[in-house]
């Protein structure tokens, strides 16, 4: 095996773990868009265009209410917006790629192969090929969203609300914490921004999350100035 | 229309995707905000999993005992001791069900 091909597998093996909460949201999302009336194939387009899960429960939950296009693209853009920190956080890590590359690995970066991928980006920074790492976990993600999609959209109605399946979703979040939950710093931060999203949960376009994470990086911010 | 739409909101979404990944440059970050930085992942997560756990489907906050509540405790006590992303998720998933259709 080249190396490349060894890093790429690392990392979609080291993302095959949200797999069990990636493929279940998948199928609750397939099924939401038939069980909606949207059809198989504007439900699926979704998951290869947009490719974001939340944002695409919320997109077509907002058009089958009657909402117009521009408050779903809206919606959409909001709720994904939380990609532009990641995004930052990442241009430290692949500042030495060609612009083409980095345009490449944009379309995978997702909630998971950002968590996956940030740490051993960060850490194998001057080793050849480490960009691979990220192009595995992030392919990985992708291929298990679209086969659960399908699968959602096939198997339909046939996945009872009342197994709670929903649950997986903080689940899926409360797991890719894992990395900082013995850093009191961090943990400070995480509780600053859950308590800041429940005060703010009614904010416009769903903009609790993005306004969350600005507050508490703001926050963590001053306090470090302070603190010198 | 739908398929705009569609397009549309994918091509707002890579862009954001996109924007800051390609166009920050080593030179614009200080040691400073590179610090910052690295509280990223602490930031947005708990954003997503507060609401999800603390409040039902319209905004309300659930009782002290929900089953969301004790099940993502577990979780997480799991995940701090095990460090294992499986365990917890599968150990989770697992009380909330033992919750709700055993015990409540």
């Amino acid at each position: 095996m080249s190396l490349k091909t060894k890093i790429f597998t690392k990392g979609f093996i080291e993302v095959s773990p949200f797999f069990l909460s990636v493929v279940p949201f998948g199928v609750i999302f397939g099924a939401i868009g038939i069980e909606l009336g949207f059809g198989p194939y504007i439900t699926y387009a979704t998951s290869i265009i947009i490719f974001g899960g939340a944002s695409q429960i919320v997109f077509l939950h907002l058009l089958s209410g009657g909402a117009s296009s521009l408050i779903a693209i809206s919606s959409v853009a909001v709720i994904n917006s939380r990609h532009i920190l990641y995004g930052a956080v990442l241009s430290d890590h692949l500042d030495k790629l060609s612009k083409l590359k980095k345009f490449f690995i944009s379309y995978f970066v997702t909630d998971q192969a950002f968590a996956v991928s940030n740490l051993y980006l960060k850490n194998n920074k001057n080793n050849e090929g480490y960009y691979y790492h990220i192009l595995g976990s992030g392919f990985g993600l992708w291929i298990s969203w679209q086969i659960a999609t399908i699968a959602g959209i096939v198997l339909g109605s046939f996945v009872p609300d009342e197994l709670g399946l929903k649950f997986i979703i903080p689940l899926n979040f409360i797991a890719m914490l894992i990395p900082y939950y013995k850093k009191l710093d961090h943990v400070f931060v995480m509780i600053l921004s859950g308590s800041a999203a429940i005060l703010l949960i009614n904010a416009p376009f769903r903009s609790y999350i993005i306004l969350a994470s600005l507050i508490s990086l703001i926050s963590i911010f001053l306090i470090r100035k302070f603190k010198k | 229309m739908i398929w705009i739409t569609i397009i549309i909101s994918g091509i707002i979404t890579y862009f954001l995707r996109a924007s800051s990944l390609v166009f920050i440059k080593k030179e614009m970050l200080n040691e400073e905000m590179r610090a910052v930085l690295s509280y990223v992942p602490s930031a947005i997560f708990p954003a997503i999993i507060f609401p999800a756990v603390f409040l039902d489907e319209s905004f309300v906050f659930v009782d002290l005992n929900d089953p969301k509540i004790i099940a993502a405790f577990i979780a997480i006590v799991v995940g701090y001791l095990s460090k294992n992303v499986i365990a917890t998720i599968v150990l989770g998933m697992i009380s909330y069900w033992m919750l709700i259709f055993v015990i409540m």
